[in-house]
């Protein structure tokens, strides 16, 4: 560990880093505008400049930038030098220049990274007293804001948007003081990692325009850390609150999942809880009006413990998209052998096997950091940006990592990104797609198969069978299929860090289970292989360690059993069931009651229906796909009826007496409760600082000390000031009163620092900067590979695919817009989703006599749609692609065969 | 009892000074146009409301007794879409005021608010918006600010340049 010297005192600081980080690491501030902890230093904005000293004689120095120059053995610098501050003061001076006066209209303002190095540099009164130049903005689409005057041209947004997130277009167009960063003409911004522009920027250019519609600063929100729900990754998100609406969500640093970005799915899929169809209060159906009409909570609950009196005429369905505390109260209540996962048999049987690889197998399940890290990837079967889209953007960084470790061996550090990325061109390490069409992450990889799904599952037995004898042969494989495979197993052979992806989303077993054999080849070959497997909702994994079986087996016990009430969590099952089984299943069964947040055709159906919480407005627990059990905690609490699913079910419990539910009044207990109780939890398990926790006897608050209004905001209704609200289930207060130091992590409900306002006061909460949060990194990993244990290789390969004559097998095609159910009902989000389409290749639509803009009837299981057409350059023969989750779509079962004939129209 | 007989003659000595006390209510106290009373929100020269919205009076308020709402006309230009002042916790110290970057709070020399109901002390932005321009006449935020909102364009601010034209060349 080299030693450096600041201002004289001595500091020992971690080998090859440069000086920047090294002295944030420290914890000392120095201003910066270009270097950002994962884009590295270019050396633009020279606002870092510190004066460097020769040895302890020397006493002149000189000026250097302190991100591009090392952190060596005694190096020796002053950062309070007055030389270094005068000058970090006029660089200021000088971006200050053009900028415009825009604070109190500009939505930055109070959390801009620009106002704080401002004020840091001491820069405080503007002597330019001549013209500023001007720009005109674009319209960049619904998620993003453009105000160009504002920009101090720091590149940041290009080296993120292009060098980062792999983004097209936004570039740097005219030269000098007139450099302008947009798009070549209005649009949208086409990457799906856009949304991070808005934490990128160091000042107003970019912001969120979701949250302009209502806005609000960022001292006024009430915040909570949160867990975000739009896919099976479980990226830590901060949802804020004012007024009783949720405004924003931001990123939660975690180094071991999202680290500092979100996809836009994530970022601005959260309107959905401000949304006019929200359950606000209990109600009931009339008997004879077939309405719903008001009840009372105390009437709700006992009408629903009079129907679940009989244990064995009531069935119970839980949701993947439900905290597992919602599922186990639900389980508890109905007992384990009538508890439904609430997943298609096919999806819950898929998540089971994803869990059973994990837990079985020698391969350690993959964080995004692990894939981050990874230096080599296969991924089977996952269209990554449309199913796990932080992922996508996780493997594009690791296709840089064996260019970057050649780089390295050059003497250039890794920090320095032009260089490295000068050196490495457009060199990339080994990435492997097989995937049925084409996706975004083509450009980066090294070959591309596209194939219908059991071939890409051949394919991948294929690759497994190259690394390991022991795997099953493939028979009747294509040479060039071969060859491909044996150059992805070299590759991966070869790879310090070999990583296999595979998934949920094309529903097909073998995919996985050649994942699996793929992996555990690598760990039989000495290698520490990881795996990554992605399942399709927020808590998909967390419904197979609770074990309930699929809907379809739900359904046949309510028709062939007893059963005269049904209980449905938070699920939508219209979206997961055909109509017909949905229909018989509403008539098998007599009462129908559903606990939900959103008003959809399951909540229409029911009897007796209460309002649940959304991830904003209740606390729990889930488990992503990598087997990370995670808390999210209620942002706010209003004066409605909604509350968490289990404190409703609680109780009904409660009221039942066969089970003694009484110490179930916090969240804590619940999940101990669950723990203890359901056997795949081994022992007891802390994912969270209980309610209980208190530092220096104060509770944690969710509001900054600066939280304004408070005496002001309810007082047209009420004059007088009540009490917050009480949080029996975490240890955060709904207040700006409590702990006013940092909070620790898992617990942070908004990142700041004195003097450091913006996103950038993150790096104040890490151990060292892109490190770990200081006292781990929050969460808890379930799921531990048996390192040690040998390979039990699956066996069956799938045969290979044989297009039908005038039959087509319809495979799933997801869209990070509008796939998923909840995001999809967001504003900005449904702006971006597409309109129904059917897609195949264009040898096809040619074959069927179709063009560009043709519609075609297709005819699935019993229901015909006429749709338009989109051509798939890659789909391959017999193979026609639809949109998962589109409204049109609704419980189709796929894969499916069907039948498409040029509409008659 | 010197002391005593002392102090009784210095407290009659009193009667004769001239009064401090004024008849208030029916001789008013002249007050400085500085004096710090009753919030008002004033207006643009154009007439149009100042506020812009940008929170910093409810921040800067140690009682917490401002809350508003930020909104945008269709032109880009912001206004609140409420604000409250909640005069009962008020303490008139004028950091609200001192924070305003449009002149568009003032407090004024008014203090005659007593209410016999609290709740007659909340007061939204129709009792608060004045038609005139206040203490600050002729400020215009936007005509100072770089953002374009109807009937003002980009480069049309005070000491702006035209809109760059990043097509040309032209150093």
């Amino acid at each position: 560990m080299p030693t450096i010297y600041i201002d004289d005192n001595p500091y020992e600081v971690k080998e090859g880093k440069n000086l920047l980080d090294a002295v944030l690491s420290l914890g000392e501030d120095l201003p910066y505008f270009c270097w950002h902890p994962d884009l590295g230093s270019v050396g633009a904005c020279r606002q870092c400049a510190v004066i460097q000293f020769q040895d302890e004689e020397d006493e002149q120095g000189r000026l250097v930038m302190a991100c591009m120059t090392p952190a060596s053995e005694g190096t020796r610098i002053s950062i309070q030098h007055p030389d270094a501050s005068q000058f970090r003061e006029n660089v200021i001076e000088w971006l200050m220049v053009n900028h415009p006066h825009d604070c109190p209209v500009c939505d930055e303002g109070g959390e801009c990274h620009l106002q704080d190095m401002t004020v840091m540099s001491g820069h405080n009164y503007r002597d330019f007293r001549f013209k500023k130049r001007t720009h005109r903005n674009q319209d960049l689409g619904p998620f993003i804001n453009h105000e160009m005057n504002r920009c101090i041209a720091c590149y940041r947004c290009v080296r993120y948007y292009r060098d980062y997130a792999g983004g097209g277009d936004l570039q740097a167009f005219a030269a000098h003081d007139h450099v302008y960063f947009g798009r070549h003409e209005d649009g949208v911004l086409e990457s799906e990692f856009s949304g991070n522009l808005v934490e990128v920027c160091p000042t107003g250019v970019f912001t969120d325009k979701t949250l302009k519609r209502h806005y609000t600063r960022k001292w006024d929100l009430q915040s909570a850390p949160s867990i975000c729900n739009h896919c099976g990754l479980g990226c830590n998100t901060i949802a804020g609150e004012r007024y009783g609406t949720l405004r924003r969500i931001l990123n939660r640093y975690n180094s071991s999942v999202n680290g500092s970005f979100l996809c836009d799915r994530g970022r601005f899929g959260y309107e959905f809880v401000n949304d006019d169809a929200r359950i606000l209060t209990p109600v009931m159906k009339n008997v004879e009006t077939r309405q719903f009409e008001e009840v009372s909570e105390d009437d709700a609950v006992a009408k629903i413990a009079e129907l679940t009196r009989d244990k064995n005429s009531v069935i119970g369905i839980g949701s993947p998209r439900a905290s597992l505390e919602s599922n186990f109260a639900l389980r508890t209540l109905v007992g384990s052998n009538r508890y439904s996962s609430g997943m298609s048999n096919a999806e819950t049987e898929l998540v089971n096997l994803s869990r059973q690889i994990l837990n079985d197998g020698p391969a350690h399940s993959a964080s995004l950091k692990d894939v981050e890290k990874s230096d080599a990837v296969l991924v089977l079967g996952e269209d990554l940006t449309n199913t796990a889209p932080m992922m996508a953007l996780a493997v594009r960084q690791a296709v840089r990592n064996q260019p970057v470790e050649k780089a390295k061996q050059a003497g250039i550090p890794e920090w320095n990104d032009n260089a490295v990325r000068e050196l490495i061109q457009d060199e990339k390490g080994p990435l492997y797609l097989a995937t049925p069409t084409n996706t975004k992450l083509d450009d980066v990889a090294t070959k591309t198969y596209n194939a219908a799904p059991q071939d890409l599952a051949r394919f991948g037995f294929a690759v497994a069978q190259f690394l390991a004898e022991e795997s099953p042969k493939v028979i009747g494989l294509d040479e060039d299929v071969k060859s491909m495979a044996k150059s992805a197993a070299d590759a991966l052979k070869n790879a310090k860090r070999p990583l296999v992806i595979s998934g949920t989303s094309l529903l097909n077993k073998s995919l996985i289970q050649s994942a699996a054999n793929v992996a555990w080849s690598l760990c039989a070959n000495g290698k520490k292989a990881e795996i990554a497997l992605t399942v399709p909702e927020a808590n998909s994994m967390g419904m197979s360690f609770l074990e309930g079986q699929g809907i379809e087996s739900a359904f046949e016990r309510a028709a062939s059993d007893d059963i005269k009430t049904a209980i449905i969590l938070e699920n939508d099952l219209t979206r997961r069931v055909d109509s017909k089984a949905w229909n018989q299943f509403l008539k098998n069964v007599e009462n129908i009651v559903v606990i939900d947040h959103l008003e959809n055709e399951t909540t229409a159906a029911a009897d007796i229906l209460l309002p649940a919480g959304t991830f904003a407005d209740s606390d729990g627990t889930l488990i992503n796909n990598e087997g990370r059990a995670q808390r999210f905690f209620q942002a706010f609490e209003d004066d409605s009826a909604v509350q968490e699913s289990w404190r409703w079910l609680q109780g009904v419990l409660d009221l039942g007496k066969d089970t003694d539910v009484s110490d179930w009044y916090s969240l804590d207990n619940v999940f101990s409760a669950m723990t203890k109780s359901v056997d795949t939890f081994k022992g007891d398990i802390v994912v969270a600082p209980d309610a209980k926790f208190r530092i220096n006897d104060q509770k944690i608050p969710r509001s900054p000390y600066r939280y304004s209004g408070r005496t002001a905001m309810k007082a047209n209704v009420d004059i007088h000031v009540h009490k917050p609200p009480q949080d029996p289930d975490s240890p955060l207060s709904f207040s700006m009163e409590g702990y006013s130091g940092k909070q620790p992590s898992g617990l942070t409900s908004f990142f700041w620092s004195p003097g450091w306002n913006s996103v950038q006061s993150t790096n104040k909460y890490k151990n060292e900067v892109g490190g770990e949060l200081r006292g781990g990194d929050p969460g808890i990993r379930l799921i531990e590979p048996k390192r040690n244990a040998s390979p039990k290789y699956f066996t069956e390969v799938p045969e290979p695919f044989s297009p039908r004559e005038g039959e087509w097998l319809s495979i799933p095609l997801h869209h990070i817009f509008g796939s998923e159910e909840l995001s999809a009902k967001s504003f900005g989000l449904s702006k971006r989703a597409p309109e129904p389409y059917v897609a195949l290749n264009p040898s096809s639509a040619e074959k069927l006599g179709l063009q560009m803009e043709s519609r075609v009837s297709v005819k699935l299981d019993g229901t015909e749609h006429t749709l338009p057409i989109t051509l798939h350059e890659n789909l391959p023969d017999g193979v026609i692609g639809l949109p998962v989750g589109l409204p049109d779509f609704n419980g189709i079962p796929l894969p499916n065969w069907s039948k498409i004939s040029g509409a008659t129209e | 009892m010197f002391s005593v007989l002392r102090s009784i003659w210095i407290v009659l000595k009193h009667t004769f000074r001239k009064r401090e006390t004024v008849q208030y209510p029916e001789e008013k106290p002249d007050l400085s146009p500085r004096y710090r009373g009753r919030i008002v929100l004033s207006r643009d020269p154009d007439g149009g409301e100042r506020c812009v919205g940008c929170y910093l009076c409810a921040v800067a308020c140690p009682v917490d007794c401002i809350s508003l709402q930020a909104t945008e006309d269709e032109n880009g230009r912001r206004y609140p879409e409420f604000f409250r002042i909640n005069f009962s916790r008020c303490i008139y110290c004028g950091y609200c005021e001192d924070a305003c970057p449009t002149y568009a709070i003032q407090l004024t020399p008014d203090f005659e608010m007593a209410e016999y109901d609290r709740n007659n002390l909340v007061y939204e932005k129709e009792d608060l918006l004045i038609s005139g321009e206040g203490k600050y006449p002729g400020y215009h935020f936007y005509k100072v600010a770089g953002l374009a909102i109807g009937g003002k364009d980009k480069g049309e601010a005070q000491n702006e340049e035209e809109p760059v034209d990043i097509h040309s060349l032209m150093p």
